[in-house]
């Protein structure tokens, strides 16, 4: 009843006409999905100094309180600034950096493999007259990415606050670190120990026990969650160390 | 035109009732089990899916049946698959545009519905032999019962899982002080197990005519 020939135009006009459906849908959306993933990120570096803000009116917000962007390289020099929407210092956006890929190449440069230097990004927020530096890091949870922001407080030392999320870890297990218990428990934390030796927060399972200035509860169930987190800590925060000590020697 | 069928005829109105109980996808067929348990640890999430499924089983349903009588029967399942794959894309990127928070939940789970059997088992039993507007009650019909049950299972994780409805805690504070603990088993997928194999006890038990003999 259907020719060969037949068979063959009919899948081929399928195709090229649903390819050109979703292409287009693609390319109209695609505005508007940016648009989300970028306000999303302004939202989670906002609120890790606890400012809070709807999608709408992220990038308002971002730019009342952000009075500066920095990209600082591995010996904790600073490579790039931005403020006021403009690029003042070198030439990356530091919002732009990806962190990912930063780590990827900082592992790689570890395993002495050449790859380009990575840089960190550092923002800075100014919140009734404080200041606060706010890093991003990333890590692995149980099934996927897990990311967050850690704002410290002007000695870059305590953490003033911290915000997690995830792709995909259990709910009501790992999924537990975008929650506010879990995020506050790193609130006033220190992540330099009394001789100023560097030693992250640690995510203790069992509890960390009281008064424990450099760690924090883990999850229970959420044990491989929890070790990304001390683990994301670690080697992300590890990163800006050399700018922090630079840093704090200057003042 | 007078002796034409009437829009909702009781045939037309079984195809949309029929598949919420007595031939639901899900207790009684066993499709679609995959992703009953993995959107249903919150309402939310089932209930995005619940409608998801609906626009595309009954947009697909309509295009495979208007599409019906030029479809060779060699290449069929290659056509519906790309009608299905096509249509949970366009449903994707609208969620990502519109309600991204809910698209980022229901994260993978959406493209999911490419492979959940209830779909393509509707284009193969009924748009292929059925006119678009039966078709489309099938669609929704079926999609309806697939997601009346989603969302008895999420109502019941959700509760006993994390002890809340639809994001609002409904477990009073005291009664954690008192020593109760939200159920972690309901959280899992086998929670879900547990309750639409509960789900399916109860409606056998009160409809005789569904238990097989022997």
């Amino acid at each position: 009843m259907f020719s060969n020939k037949y068979i063959f135009t009919y899948a081929s006009v399928m195709v090229i006409l649903v390819a050109a459906i979703l292409s287009s849908a693609s390319m109209l959306l695609k505005p508007y999905q940016e648009a989300n993933v970028k306000a999303e990120k302004i939202q989670g570096i906002l609120a890790s100094a606890n400012v809070t803000t709807d999608r709408e009116h992220a990038a308002n917000t971002y730019q009342q309180h952000i009075v500066e962007e920095l990209a600082v390289d591995s010996e904790g020099n600073v490579v790039s600034r931005y403020r006021n929407d403009s690029l003042i210092e070198g030439d990356v956006r530091p919002f732009d950096i990806d962190i990912k890929e930063a780590l990827m190449r900082n592992q790689a440069i570890k395993l002495g493999e050449s790859a380009e230097a990575p840089l960190w990004p550092v923002f800075v927020l100014e919140k009734d007259d404080e200041k606060y530096y706010i890093v991003p890091v990333r890590g692995v949870g149980l099934w996927g990415p897990i990311w967050g922001n850690i704002a410290f407080e002007s000695d870059f030392n305590t953490i003033a606050g911290a915000t997690f999320d995830h792709k995909g870890e259990t709910p009501g297990l790992g999924a537990e670190i975008n929650t506010s218990w879990f995020e506050d428990e790193f609130k006033g934390k220190t992540i330099f120990d009394e001789q100023g030796k560097f030693v992250s927060v640690n995510v203790v399972k069992g509890g960390a026990g009281e008064n424990a200035p450099h760690a924090v509860d883990a999850i229970s169930g959420g044990t491989i969650t929890s070790n990304g987190v001390k683990d994301m800590l670690l080697t992300g925060l590890d990163n800006y160390v050399p700018y922090i000590k630079k840093n704090n020697n200057n003042e | 035109m007078s002796n034409r069928e009437p829009l909702f005829s009781a045939k037309n109105r079984r195809l949309l009732t029929t598949p919420l109980g007595k031939e639901n996808p899900i207790t009684i067929q066993v499709l679609g089990i995959c992703s009953a348990l993995a959107v249903t640890v919150k309402l939310e999430p089932a209930f995005v899916m619940t409608i998801s499924v609906i626009a595309v089983l009954a947009i697909g349903n309509v295009l495979i049946s208007l599409l019906r009588k030029t479809i060779a029967p060699r290449i069929r399942i290659i056509v519906q698959l790309v009608v299905i794959a096509s249509l949970v894309i366009l449903v994707d990127q609208v969620l990502k545009a519109f309600v991204y928070d809910v698209s980022k939940q229901l994260s993978v789970f959406v493209g999911l519905i490419i492979t959940n059997c209830i779909i393509m088992g509707r284009f193969e039993a009924f748009a292929m032999s059925n006119k678009p507007w039966p078709s489309f009650l099938d669609g929704v019909g079926n999609a309806a019962g697939y997601g009346i049950i989603l969302i008895i299972v999420a109502f019941f994780r959700e509760l006993l899982g994390s002890g809340s409805i639809w994001g609002y805690q409904v477990v009073p504070e005291v009664f954690y002080d008192w020593g109760y603990k939200d159920n972690g088993l309901m959280i899992l997928p086998p929670g879900a197990l547990i309750v639409i194999g509960i789900i399916i006890w109860v409606q056998r038990s009160r409809d005789k005519s569904l238990v097989e003999e022997n």
